[in-house]
């Protein structure tokens, strides 16, 4: 395995393959009284979240604990980086604890992938601006093939803010290892254009989920958006959102996703969220098992 | 050089023994539960149960395990882990487990072994199988039955083939160049 994780592109199929089914051992784990193994006793891992999260720092935290590491917490509202020191400095600064894993997230897209670069300890993206989250699709994937028992063979329908979304992104670059059609369902200011993959591209969402064994719902990311990529929350929900009528025109067995966190009544109806087609919160506990999984595999077994 | 140590028929012999020892030492049979280590001892425990069922005419519990997360070289060794499945589905608690394994040699998988089952919980006691016994130990940890005693030096390696892997049966010695396993 490589020594870092921060874009789905550096990666094999073995390599995805090697993640999935040791995932699959953690998840194991996971249903035991002691939710606990030592594989990683002795290592530090530090948590460096630039921008706010809570769901994937504690999902981080957990996987991190069970593999008996320490962990560190570093957040930006308290840390130096207020003070004014560089990015290089704070990596150079925790580096010099003997860190051995950085798990990052920063708002400006190529952050993990410049500390990478410069530092010795395996880095994790845990998401860096609009370009990827690969723990994320890996833990889709990894969803999926719980459900539907392979990869290939499939239609995966993404909706929604394709454009700002990074889980979008990583799921794309990951699922075109598999013989999958990847749709991405969405208005036009929404859903770039991505040169050298096989996609489908839809502006209906009854077209683009019509017969889909996944339907991928995106958040809507107010935050990250400057200017009107469509007139209003209403209209968008009206157009885009996921509904019970709407999921009726997908396979008879599809399974309806969602990253988290949801804008309910907006991409998706509280009705399918909570439908048993909807494998939302099996995402957030499986994300736990795929993250295990990727930090238990990174870094220290690679060939010299 | 690759020589045989045991041929089908050894094997056969060693497992049988094993199995009636294994019902002459535990007087009774029903919380016993025989666990195989991935992979070389999950074959191996299905024949002792097989011969136990021969014999006695009783069905032991089976299970497998992966030691993998709890092995103590994992930044040592070179080679990317491959994590396989643990699948022991009765209580561990309470019961007579006897651990399977094909080779024992240093003695670390054991110890894995051993921590990996105290996380499922406290079994009255723990045993051990081993097809064969190469030596070198460095742990204080020794076999409760043994198919065989093989003397080695460290540079050799002891393979044990077994039919169900589709492959010709028999226990095999080879010089290696590099040193140990």
């Amino acid at each position: 395995m490589m020594k870092d994780l921060v874009s789905i592109k550096d990666i094999t199929r073995e390599q995805i393959d090697s993640i999935l089914s040791t995932a699959a051992s953690f998840k194991a784990v996971l249903r035991r009284d002691i939710k606990k193994v030592p594989a990683l006793r002795g290592k530090t891992v530090v948590n460096l979240f630039f921008e706010p999260s809570t769901r994937t720092k504690t999902s981080f935290e957990l996987a991190e604990k069970r593999l008996s590491t320490d962990v560190i917490n570093f957040s930006v509202p308290t840390s130096s980086v207020v003070k004014g020191e560089t990015l290089l400095d704070t990596v150079r600064t925790i580096e010099s604890y003997g860190v051995d894993y950085i798990v990052i997230r920063h708002s400006s897209s190529g952050v993990p992938h410049f500390i990478a670069n410069n530092t010795q300890a395996s880095v994790v993206n845990a998401g860096d601006g609009t370009n990827e989250h690969p723990t994320q699709a890996l833990l889709d994937a990894f969803s999926i093939l719980d459900k539907k028992e392979t990869l290939d063979g499939l239609k995966i329908a993404i909706v929604g803010d394709v454009h700002h979304s990074r889980v979008a992104k990583s799921n794309i670059y990951l699922f075109s290892n598999f013989a999958s059609e990847i749709r991405l369902v969405g208005p036009p200011t929404l859903v770039p254009e991505f040169k050298n993959y096989k996609l489908n591209y839809f502006n209906k969402i009854e077209d683009g989920i019509e017969g889909a064994d996944v339907v991928m719902m995106l958040r809507i990311q107010s935050e990250r958006m400057t200017r009107g990529f469509f007139p209003s929350t209403l209209e968008y929900a009206n157009l885009w959102g996921l509904n019970a009528s709407r999921l009726k025109l997908a396979d008879r067995n599809a399974i309806v996703m969602h990253p988290g966190p949801m804008n309910r009544g907006i991409e998706i109806s509280s009705d399918v969220a909570d439908s048993d087609q909807s494998i939302i919160l099996e995402q957030v506990t499986n994300g736990l098992a795929v993250r295990m999984a990727i930090i238990y595999l990174l870094g220290r077994h690679y060939e010299q | 050089m690759k020589k045989e140590l045991l041929n089908k028929n050894d094997i056969d012999r060693a497992i049988s023994r094993i199995a009636h020892e294994i019902i002459e030492k535990n007087k009774s049979l029903e919380d016993l539960c025989l666990i195989g280590i991935q992979s070389g001892g999950i074959h191996l425990a299905r024949r002792i149960a097989s011969k136990i069922r021969k014999v006695e005419g009783i069905d032991l519990r089976i299970g497998s395990l992966d030691i993998s997360f709890y092995r103590d070289d994992v930044g040592i060794r070179k080679q990317q882990p491959v994590v396989k499945s643990s699948d022991i589905t009765c209580e561990v608690s309470g019961m007579k487990i006897i651990l399977v394994d094909d080779v024992l040699f240093t003695g670390r998988s054991i110890r894995a072994a051993m921590d990996a089952i105290m996380d499922l919980g406290r079994p009255a006691m723990i045993q051990l199988v081993v097809l064969v016994d190469r030596g070198h130990r460095e742990l204080p940890i020794r076999a409760d039955y043994i198919g065989k005693n093989i003397p080695t030096s460290l540079n050799e390696k002891v393979d044990v083939c077994l039919a169900e892997d589709g492959i010709q049966e028999g226990v095999f010695i080879t010089q290696s160049e590099a040193d140990g396993k």
